[in-house]
């Protein structure tokens, strides 16, 4: 009590000046002249478009990546007060005023900025002196690549910001388990672990093998620690509760989290819509919810339908029919049933719509009360405009003749009876009595005569077919299949007995109104699942390039040309640190395997302690480095060198430990350590050269001759853009 | 943990040495112990079911009495044994003498025989004739009915039509390696098939073609699988039950059955895999006998089959790693081991990469080579190979020609994409369409040979006529900047900054200007990409790319297929992006000069390792084109251990025969559940190690059993199964195979365990005992039943389909996906 009275308030700071000065050398080399160039540059064109989205509050979908990195990039744009008008069309297109360049830019500047900061703490942390850590910042600091990708609208910087807030804060942990364990720094830094790894993950799918890394060497702790025999049998599980809720469960719930987050952020329909389910697109506002917001849920006797593939590939569309028929003879020589059309059509049209018919009555409208289609119900489909049945047989498809050719039966009174009738059945129904409900049902049309099911086949017809996608009936149906799975996105009770009053009705809107929303989980879900399917159409890129290209540095990408001068900014790396990181890989993974053999002859060169801290350097950032690097060889993706760039960064936190150790315990001799030091010296400052003489692309800032650009062409595959004048 | 290494197997088979199984006579057995391991106690699950149930009271020698009933023999995990002693001094030599007789009766009852007491000879008898019973089993049901159904069913359509080509000694091109091809042409000659069968599709009737000895010598191969599974699991657990469930399991499973008794690679593949993993097995058994005869005869083996398995299918991969990684293990104790000298390891050493890595290439390659040497006539697969290797095929145009070496300015060419099935450069008199690029002459790629294929190489420069008799002749040379003339139309190859008509991001190639004079646009710069033959230009030899001069892209083919306008043919482009692919680099292949001498195209022909190069590329870009479409059907990998989805081999509606390839659903589904108790069970004794738990001796024996040997199996299942999702080629069920085999072994295994653990927590030895066999017995015959009910699924069925309620299948179709 009342202690304070007796003693002097005193707040001990312990500042380490190395880490402010590490901090504002990096922030000085990221945020220098930040909103120059005020243009797009690169990728910035493909990250932008999203920005704007987030802006606009539009729903967009990307597949690249979870949507928490394009959040942050779009926090900058709201901080700065974007309204998300512009028209991020192509690199190089100068920014209209009401972009704020620096904002957008500052949040990938900070990380990256951190990030040098935070290397130097990673190695003290790994227990290697004062001198290494301040090196890997130093490295980290002069890296060409990692500023150029830095100061710009990309994710990279953010990315390689958290893995490497991952691993500080489990080295942390992990430091602080021996002294304190549960105490309030051990838990602060355990979920950090989670927080960052978790946020990794959702900046790029590729944060994923950092976080098993992560999760390896906790693993292999905690392993440890169950053969602690001097902990009681309750606090090793105490132990491995909380890295379970830390390293798992808080994990998972941020990365629900995002999501959360993202689709409450845009809820207003847009450009993508069209590759979600029709359930997904009545939840957002607009677009597909306008339309349907009040149809009749329950599809009855006499409604009339639009039928809406699930599988949705090659682009989604509507089960159609038109006048035309089918040719009477295929280019191929086949012939055909010479039947009016079925296909599958991608845009909103009148022959969208179809009337299902209950075969064992003539009316074509809706009793009242209703009488709702069950599951295992036979119904027709009349197609609207035409008044045609739906209809298949044992016709050959046009484009595959494995399959039936469907088509709306034309009476040519030629002995080919009609078979229109279908028997519903609900995929996704509750109960065997489930009733056919519109956009929530999903529902196989399964023939009855023959057994095939209604399907889309992917094909494009040919110009008799107006290049619609061809439906055909699958006799051999193994299993389930999305293609073969539709659902009624349109729909309304029919009224017109006439003809022409039934066609005056499909022309009309559908109006109506009643409200329905998707859970969370089922939209995210749903979302997850078309991100990691949407295939990025593999083009081939004039700057893309092989993961064999990158450790070499044999490649480099173009990112942006001043419109006049031949100013520019290129992705290039600091040969230098690029080599020479390679190079300690290759001598940390030699030296490890050797000292590993000579220990298992009992030979032991280091002492204990230096060889565990060996191994879990080793561990984290060798090992770092090849889990961000290898998984690029079975990517089938078109890849950049800044893919490269987080395994680099592991890399360069490799490069001092390798030198310590040589310093420390191959140089036996003091001259031999006073050389070793001299050369380092001369290393980094050959380093700091090539940096400051590739300085001019990095920040783009400065125009350089013809001339001078030939001499910085160090290797031929470099494509520095020479303007011809 | 996963893996057992040899050291510690070779500790167990020490015991359990001379290669004799367990359980003999009193006599026998302490005789033996005394004279190899007289330190070593063998202690076995009847000792420690007594140990357990009688330690508190019963002095050692009444526990014989107490156990009158014979419970079977232990695996008693021989590693733990060694440790035992100190800890359990007790239960010494003695006790297990003691013991002895009870255990020994054990394995005859099951079979049946009744040997005399302790004799050694009947106990071999009997574990021969349970062998002989096994094996007779599986090929009885193998062969049953094997000439059924006479006709092609599913892809005997290909390797039956792939052996007949090798009877034909027609060249031909597959995915595969071709030993099990050739192994399937060779079982077809001897047995006296002529080659003369089509296979053109499934459903062929095979009338009077002889089709059982390619059959026969299938099902023979796949009928030896169930032996080789029972011995690997007897040589893993030591434990006789363990080993019979296993071989029921794989007897018993139609999947397997259905898979053997056709013309397929797959029982082949399989025999290979299972025989490179039992002479690892009975190499890791010989671990106590370094260089020994049997311990050479096994490890060279393990690579003979190794190389077999590889040479069947590229899957052989995966047996490859595991005995890689039970080989690195072995060497890493081994090196641990400081009594070794580090020169022995070293021998270790090169024994392992002499018969693991040299005989299995050897092996591998001498395969090729009689592959080349047997087909040597033109055939269908000629157009997948480059057109230096079609010059060793007789029948093909360019085999035996002769043409003139090198390129010489006025040589009429014919010029190649060295892409597969890609074609040659070609152009004819039709204008690319209104609207797609400038209204020129087209250029495409087309895959026959033809008149519009001929070019003219010109100078840039000149016009004149170089085949004019008086001037010299002047070879084209790298670098050089030339003028390709189409022969039959006198225009020029041309491109320019349009677009090409299908990648938008190319340039289009055109054919332009009147009786060879155009414009800059129609000069090309031609390099060669693999100069080690100088600068001049060799025909077929040297690849060579085209550069634009004038906007600096490379000629190539994007492998598009033009629409109507362009009568099908392939889109040519001149692509901006210099990256090396095969799509933009292109070789001679005719070449017509008269003032040139002719040469052989014998000269010419590509060495052997460039061949075996050649065709790895080809297979391996076969195998990366054969991509599932999105709007097909197809197998996911989690479907298989499921058995979500069977294979129909043949037949489709209620009048044919059908046979339908579905794994017997009882023993998929209990091997999935037994990879789950496996995991759950594994990881809790693995806990409890670590936190230095004081297992019970007895339990600890099996544990060891469970870990190591459960565990070689285990990371054969991975091996065999998990890759398969990261492929991105199409996948049939019948991939999961292999590693179907590896879960059914660690069934055989994890099921004896937990029988054996439940049988030793009960306090009765009584109840134990019958616990313990009405458990296996009740596993064997569930296992017959099953097959009982699903049998005709492999040996074929008539009659209404199973969602017919008439359908005798009606009630067997479990699950909504399987459709016979």
């Amino acid at each position: 009590m009342l202690g304070f009275l007796k003693h002097p308030v005193v707040v001990t700071a312990d500042i380490n000046l190395n880490v402010v000065a590490l901090t504002a050398m990096g922030l000085l080399s990221r945020l220098w002249q930040l909103s120059y160039p005020r243009a797009v540059v690169f990728d910035e064109v493909y990250y932008g478009q999203y920005i704007s989205f987030y802006m606009k509050r539009i729903f967009f979908l990307d597949g690249s990546g979870p949507p928490f990195g394009h959040m942050l990039l779009a926090l900058g744009g709201y901080l700065g007060g974007f309204d998300g008008n512009f028209l991020w069309n192509r690199i190089g297109a100068e920014y209209s005023s009401n972009v704020p360049v620096w904002s957008l830019r500052l949040l990938p500047a900070l990380t990256g900025a951190l990030s040098v900061p935070m290397a130097y703490q990673i190695l003290s942390e790994l227990g290697f002196s004062h001198c290494a850590a301040m090196g890997a910042a130093l490295l980290m600091l002069i890296e060409n690549a990692l500023i150029t990708q830095s100061r710009l609208m990309l994710l990279e910087s953010v990315l390689i910001f958290f893995n490497l807030l991952a691993v500080l804060s489990y080295l942390k942990f992990s430091n602080s388990q021996k002294q304190r364990p549960f105490s309030p720094s051990w838990w602060f830094w355990l979920t950090l672990t989670g927080v960052a790894c978790s946020c990794a993950v959702g900046v790029k799918y590729v944060g994923v093998f950092t976080y098993l890394l992560v999760l390896a060497v906790a693993g292999v702790h905690a392993w440890h620690l169950i053969g602690d025999r001097s902990l009681s049998n309750v606090s090793v599980l105490c132990h491995l509760l909380a890295r379970a809720a830390a390293l798992l469960v808080v994990p998972a719930a941020m990365y629900l989290l995002f999501f959360y987050v993202h689709l409450s952020l845009v809820y207003r329909s847009g450009p993508h819509d069209q590759i979600m389910s029709s359930a997904f697109q009545a939840s957002l506002e607009g677009g597909l919810a306008r339309i349907t917001q009040g149809q009749p849920l329950e599809v009855a006797y006499g409604s009339q339908v639009t039928l809406k593939n699930v599988f949705g590939k090659p682009v989604p569309c509507w089960l159609h029919s038109h006048q035309s028929t089918y040719p009477m003879i295929y280019e191929n020589g086949r012939g055909s049933s010479h039947q009016q059309q079925v296909t599958c059509y991608p845009f909103k049209d009148v022959n969208n719509w179809w009337i299902v018919k209950d075969p064992g009555r003539h009316q074509l409208v809706v009793s009242n009360p209703p009488r709702p289609v069950r599951h295992g119900d036979v119904v027709q489909l009349v197609h609207g405009m035409t008044t045609r049945f739906l209809n298949t047989h044992d016709v050959a498809a046009p484009l595959s003749p494995h399959s039936q050719e469907v088509s709306c039966y034309v009476d040519y009174n030629v002995s080919m009876p009609s078979q229109n009738l279908w028997r519903l059945d609900i995929v996704n129904r509750d109960s065997d009595a489930g009733v056919w409900k519109t956009i929530l049902s999903e529902v196989r049309l399964v023939h009855v005569n023959t057994s095939a099911v209604l399907k889309l086949s992917g094909a494009h017809l040919p110009d008799w077919g107006f290049r619609q996608l061809e439906v055909v009936g699958e006799k051999l149906s193994r299993g389930y299949h999305e293609s073969t799975v539709w659902n009624v996105e349109e729909h309304r009770y029919g009224k017109s007995q006439e003809q022409e009053e039934r066609e005056v009705e499909l022309h009309s809107p559908t109006q109506m109104d009643v409200h329905r929303n998707l859970s969370f989980l089922a939209r995210f879900l749903e979302l997850q699942w078309r991100m990691l399917t949407a295939k990025s159409d593999g083009s081939e890129h004039k700057y893309s390039s092989s993961p064999l290209d990158w450790v070499t540095l044999d490649t480099s990408i173009a990112y942006w040309l001043h419109p006049r001068t031949s100013a520019q900014i290129h992705l290039l790396g600091n040969v230098v640190i690029w080599a020479s990181a390679s190079l300690a890989t290759a001598v940390y993974t030699l030296l490890f395997f050797w000292y590993l053999l000579r220990r298992r002859r009992k030979i032991c060169d280091l002492p204990e302690d230096s060889w565990l801290r060996w191994v879990l350097a080793g561990a984290l950032c060798a090992g770092g480095w090849a889990v961000n690097y290898v998984p690029f060889f079975l990517m089938e993706k078109t890849l950049f060198l800044y893919h490269y760039l987080p395994a680099l960064t592991f890399q360069i936190l490799l490069l001092p430990v390798v030198l310590q150790h040589i310093s420390d315990h191959l140089c036996r001799t003091q001259l031999l350590r006073s050389l070793f030091s001299a050369l380092l010296v001369a290393w980094y400052s050959c380093a700091c050269h090539v940096f400051n003489t590739l300085r001019p692309l990095t920040y783009g800032d400065k125009s350089l001759s013809p001339s001078e650009l030939k001499a910085l062409r160090w290797k031929d595959s470099w494509d520095i853009l020479i303007r011809k004048y | 943990m996963l893996c057992a290494t040899s050291r510690l197997l070779a500790a167990r088979t020490a015991t359990a040495l001379p290669a004799q199984p367990r359980g003999r006579g009193p006599g026998a057995r302490c005789r033996r112990r005394e004279l190899h391991f007289p330190g070593h106690p063998e202690l076995d699950l009847d000792d420690f079911l007594t140990g357990r149930l009688a330690r508190p009271s019963v002095p050692v020698g009444r526990r014989a009495i107490l156990r009158r009933g014979r419970m079977p023999p232990a695996v008693g995990g021989g590693p733990a044994r060694s440790e035992l002693r100190p800890r359990r001094g007790r239960c010494g030599p003695q006790t297990a003498r003691v013991v002895g007789p009870d255990e020994t009766a054990k394995p005859a009852a099951r079979s049946r025989k009744r040997p005399g007491w302790g004799s050694r000879h009947f106990e071999a008898a009997g574990r021969w004739a349970l062998l002989a019973l096994v094996t007779l089993l599986s090929f009885a049901t193998r062969f049953h009915r094997l000439d059924e159904p006479p006709h092609v069913c599913w892809d005997e359509t290909h390797f039956g039509k792939m052996g007949s080509y090798y009877i034909n000694r027609t060249f031909f091109f597959d995915v595969h390696p071709p030993l099990g091809k050739m192994l399937i042409g060779l079982a077809g000659y001897l047995s006296g098939y002529d080659g003369t069968f089509l296979f053109q599709k499934p459903g062929d009737k095979y009338e009077h073609h002889n089709y059982m000895g390619m059959r026969g010598f299938c099902a023979f191969l796949g009928s030896l699988l169930v032996p080789f599974a029972y011995l690997i699991v007897l040589e893993l657990s030591n434990s006789l039950p363990a080993a019979l469930l296993t071989a029921a399991l794989l007897t018993f499973d139609t999947g397997c059955l259905t898979l053997s008794q056709y013309i397929l690679l797959d029982p082949i593949l399989m025999f290979f895999i299972m025989a490179a993993m039992l002479s690892m097995v009975k190499h890791n058994s010989c671990a106590n006998r370094p260089f020994s005869a049997p311990w050479w005869f096994w490890l060279s083996l393990t690579g003979i089959n190794l190389a077999g398995a590889l040479g069947v299918k590229f899957v052989g991969l995966f047996i490859i790693l595991q005995v890689g990684w039970n080989t690195i293990s072995d060497l890493w104790h081994l090196f641990g081991d400081l009594s070794l000298s580090v020169v022995t390891v070293g021998k270790h050493l090169t024994a392992r990469i002499l018969c693991l890595i040299v005989l299995p290439l050897t092996l591998y390659t001498a395969t090729y080579a009689v592959h080349f040497m047997v087909l040597n006539k033109s055939g269908p697969g000629d157009g997948f190979f480059s057109s230096a290797f079609q010059a060793r095929l007789s029948g093909n145009n360019l085999h035996n020609a002769s043409i003139p070496e090198h390129l010489a300015y006025g040589s009429v060419i014919t010029v190649k994409n060295l892409r597969m099935a890609i074609g040659y450069l070609h152009s004819h008199r039709h204008l690319y369409p209104e609207g797609i690029g400038a209204r020129q002459q087209q250029v495409t790629t087309y895959l026959h040979k033809d008149y519009n294929n001929l070019w003219i190489i010109k100078k840039h420069n000149t016009n004149a006529d170089p085949l004019d008799p008086s001037l010299p002749v002047e070879f084209v040379r790298h670098g050089d900047i030339i003028r390709l003339e189409h022969k039959e139309t006198s225009r020029n190859l041309h491109s320019h900054y349009h677009e090409a008509p299908l990648t938008r991001k190319h340039y289009q190639v055109t054919g332009y200007g009147i009786n060879g004079t155009g414009d800059s646009n129609d000069f090309w710069r031609i390099e060669v990409v693999n100069r080690k033959f100088g600068n001049r230009i060799k025909v077929l030899r040297s690849r060579i790319r085209l550069i634009h001069l004038v906007t600096g892209c490379v000629l190539g083919s994007s492998g598009k297929v033009l629409p109507k306008w362009g009568w099908e043919q392939l889109e040519v482009t001149c692509t901006p992006y210099l990256k090396e692919t095969l799509n933009s680099i292109w070789n001679v292949e005719d070449h017509i000069n008269p003032k040139l001498p002719n040469i052989s195209l014998d000269v010419l022909q590509p060495s052997f390792p460039e061949v075996l190069l050649e065709s790895h590329m080809v297979m391996i870009r076969g195998n990366n084109g054969l991509k599932p479409k999105d709007n097909e059907f197809t197998s996911k990998p989690w479907h298989w251990p499921v058995n979500y989805q069977g294979l129909r081999f043949s037949g489709i509606n209620d009048t044919d025969f059908r046979v339908y390839l579905l794994g017997n659903p009882v023993v998929w589904w209990l091997n999935l559940l037994s990879i789950a108790l496996y995991l759950l069970l594994g990881s809790i004794i693995a806990v409890a190690v670590q936190r230095g738990a004081h297992l019970p001796a007895e339990v600890e024996g099996l544990s060891q059993v469970l870990l190591r040997g459960g565990g070689q199996l285990l990371l054969g299942w991975i091996l065999h199964y998990f890759p398969f999702f990261l492929m991105g080629r199409i996948l049939y069920f019948h991939h999961y195979f292999p590693a179907m085999l590896f879960s059914s072994m660690l069934t055989g295994i994890l099921w004896d365990t937990l029988l054996r653990l439940w049988a030793w927590s009960l306090a009765s030895s009584s109840l134990a005992r019958g616990l313990y066999v009405v458990g296996n017995l009740s596993l064997l015959l569930g296992t017959a039943y099953s097959f009982y009910l699903f049998h005709p699924l492999a040996y074929g069925m008539v009659g209404p389909l199973a969602q017919d309620p008439r359908s005798p299948m009606a009630g067997l179709r479990w699950l909504e996906s399987w459709d016979f």
